[in-house]
């Protein structure tokens, strides 16, 4: 099912916790909502389900106006980060709920429901434990119930907050590639919320980057990455370095210098210079290039990342550099970013 | 030389970082049988010394079983009444904000701290025939006070706030998410409390329901007040055992309670077996 989120704008008690979102949601579709705590990812997640009501603005499940249904006839999927499982029932009878619930003809037999049920609890892989009480269930095991549970009831989209934010790292990693094979086979439309961006980014089709009630950017992991369209999307998805700088006939300077990198469509004025630390070239000499003195070095992984003075303002910045690089303390490196982009100083 | 293998199995005192647990033991056991089990046990030597014979014959005394059918059956319906409106206020005073909520949540807990009789003089100068209330229910022809609906709105009052109390804490805790996960499964409101509070509340409402029980069957104070304590009709066995006293009839009056005690043990040892199968369900 495709969904459409339009003009939506959310307060709670004045305070607006999303500003004039709109996003599209393709059929079939596996999109991740990312961002810092507060960005409003949780609240557009729950605005969808219809368990919270917009202030302004319409959610479309195709060509229907969801936004005037209720939370029972949205036919949604929601996976709780807290499992929210009901404790005094087995695990099949959790997965069976939603569809126990149902009224007259819509509701199968009994059997039909225990059928489904062990049919689901094969599918996260659980197949046996359908007598067990959630009490008696691993973290991972109840989460896979939950989804589980969620899919019993053929929902129009499944919608995911924080699935595996209350999972230790090892689970998780596991979890993640398991909902990926399990979306394939399925085929629903899944949105979830995390603000892991290495979750967000291995997981989804498309990632929707959001900051301050707001949508940054919506791409695939690679639009993302490689060309940010904010000053907010470059440092908050991978490793960023960021320096100020003044643009003057498209030409970029650092104090008194220009450093090499040509801007032409960019106005004249301040800006900030955003580059990823591993993405540079480095140089010997330096006529058109960035140069400091190493102030600080560590060691990362595979490479070396040090901490350059740029300039009489002392600018600190970061590069990456092979390990078996000779900069030590206090020794002059010259570099130029390799990939990089200006935002205007506003 | 080989060192002895652990041996595994039930050992008095588990390996444990928390000290004292031999002087908290020991304190706990002695002051249980000084405070409970002296003097219960005391009533049982004092019955036991009555003999079967004199024993049955207290026992299957019409007037003995009619005040036991009272006291039990009253706390019964009491606490049953108890389990419903008490379930009801604990869930107003937690979902919903009101002006007063306040007041209301400190309201439910006079019935401890009122001395009882007064409380069975107020409810009987409310419900006699000619008091506010009273004089209402008069032409539909119910009377309560002097009769045993008295002596159950008298355990009802005393009852309230155990229910209340009890329930209240753990619907406090019920996590929003489970109901809105039953939501978004298409449970209406009512399948909501119906399939997935209630009985994540049942635990509460049982412990509740034995604790007003159990208050309703020692009641005394407010009861004799409202009841009127006709013989045969309104009169609670502990009533009838002070009676006995006064009477001078120690074996009788030992021999009532012995009854009482027993039959209390027997049903707060049901409702505890109930909770733990419960508890160990439901984790």
């Amino acid at each position: 099912m495709e969904v459409r989120v339009v003009n939506v704008r959310k307060e709670f008690e004045r305070f607006p916790a999303l500003h004039d979102v709109s996003l599209d949601i393709r059929s079939g579709e596996l999109i991740a909502l990312l961002g810092p705590s507060g960005s409003g990812k949780t609240t557009l997640l729950r605005l969808i389900a219809g368990l919270e009501r917009p202030t302004k603005g319409a959610i479309f499940f195709g060509d229907e106006d969801a936004s005037q249904k209720s939370i029972q006839e949205r036919n949604v999927g929601f996976v709780f980060q807290h499992y929210a499982l009901f404790r005094h029932m087995t695990v099949a009878d959790n997965i069976g709920f939603g569809l126990k619930v149902r009224h007259g003809a819509t509701r199968p037999s009994g059997q039909e429901i225990r059928r489904r049920a062990l049919e689901l609890l094969d599918l996260v892989q659980l197949s046996g434990l359908e007598k067990r009480y959630p009490a008696q269930l691993s973290g991972g095991q109840r989460q896979r119930v939950a989804l589980a549970r969620a899919m019993a009831i053929e929902p129009k989209v499944l919608l995911l907050d924080e699935p595996f934010g209350a999972l230790d790292a090892q689970v998780r990693r596991e979890l993640r590639r398991w909902l990926r094979d399990i979306h394939d086979r399925t085929g629903h439309t899944t949105v979830f919320v995390t603000h892991d961006q290495e979750e967000a980014l291995e997981l989804a089709d498309r990632v929707v980057v959001m900051s301050q009630g707001r949508i940054e950017q919506v791409g695939t992991a690679d639009d993302i990455y490689d060309t940010p369209n904010s000053p907010f999307v470059y440092s908050f998805i991978g490793e960023s370095s960021s320096l100020p700088v003044k643009v003057e006939n498209g030409e970029v300077w650092i104090a008194d210098r220009p450093i090499g990198l040509q801007a032409p469509h960019v106005p004249s004025g301040e800006a900030v210079l955003h580059f990823r630390p591993h993405d540079v070239e480095l140089l010997d000499g330096c006529s058109g290039c960035i140069a400091g003195t190493v102030a600080a070095s560590r060691r990362v992984a595979g490479t070396r990342r040090v901490e350059l003075e740029i300039g009489g303002e002392r600018q600190r910045v970061e590069i990456e550099l092979p390990v078996d690089h000779p900069a030590a303390q206090k020794s002059r490196v010259a570099f130029r970013p390799r990939r990089w982009k200006l935002f205007p100083t506003s | 030389m080989t060192t002895a293998p652990v041996k595994a199995g039930w050992r008095f005192k588990q390996p444990s970082v928390i000290p004292g647990f031999g002087l908290t033991l020991g304190f706990s056991l002695a002051y249980l049988t000084i405070i409970i089990l002296i003097p219960l046990s005391g009533l049982v030597w004092r019955s036991a010394a009555l003999g079967w014979a004199d024993f049955w014959a207290i026992a299957a005394d019409r007037r003995t079983l009619n005040a036991l059918k009272i006291s039990f059956g009253t706390a019964f319906l009491a606490a049953v009444v108890n389990v419903v409106f008490g379930t009801v206020v604990a869930w107003v005073l937690v979902r919903y904000r009101f002006p007063g909520r306040r007041i209301a949540d400190a309201m439910v807990d006079l019935p401890f701290a009122l001395p009882t009789a007064v409380a069975g003089i107020a409810l009987t100068t409310l419900y006699a025939p000619n008091g506010w209330i009273g004089h209402l229910l008069m032409p539909l022809g119910i009377k309560v006070a002097y009769t045993p609906l008295g002596i159950v709105v008298a355990l009802v009052f005393i009852g309230l706030p155990f229910v209340v109390r009890t329930v209240q804490p753990i619907m406090e805790e019920i996590d929003k998410e489970v109901e809105e996960a039953a939501a978004t499964l298409g449970a209406n409101r009512f399948q909501i409390i119906t399939r997935v509070l209630f009985p994540g509340l049942a635990p509460a409402i049982i412990t509740g329901f034995s604790l007003a029980f159990a208050r309703g069957v020692g009641e005394y104070g407010s009861v004799i007040f409202i009841a009127g304590n006709l013989p045969f009709k309104s009169e609670i066995a502990p009533l009838l055992i002070v009676i006995r006293l006064e009477e001078y009839n120690y074996e009788a009056a030992t021999a009532i309670a012995a009854i009482m005690l027993a039959l209390s043990f027997l049903m707060l040892l049901v409702v505890n077996l109930v909770q733990t199968w419960s508890r160990k369900r439901y984790g």
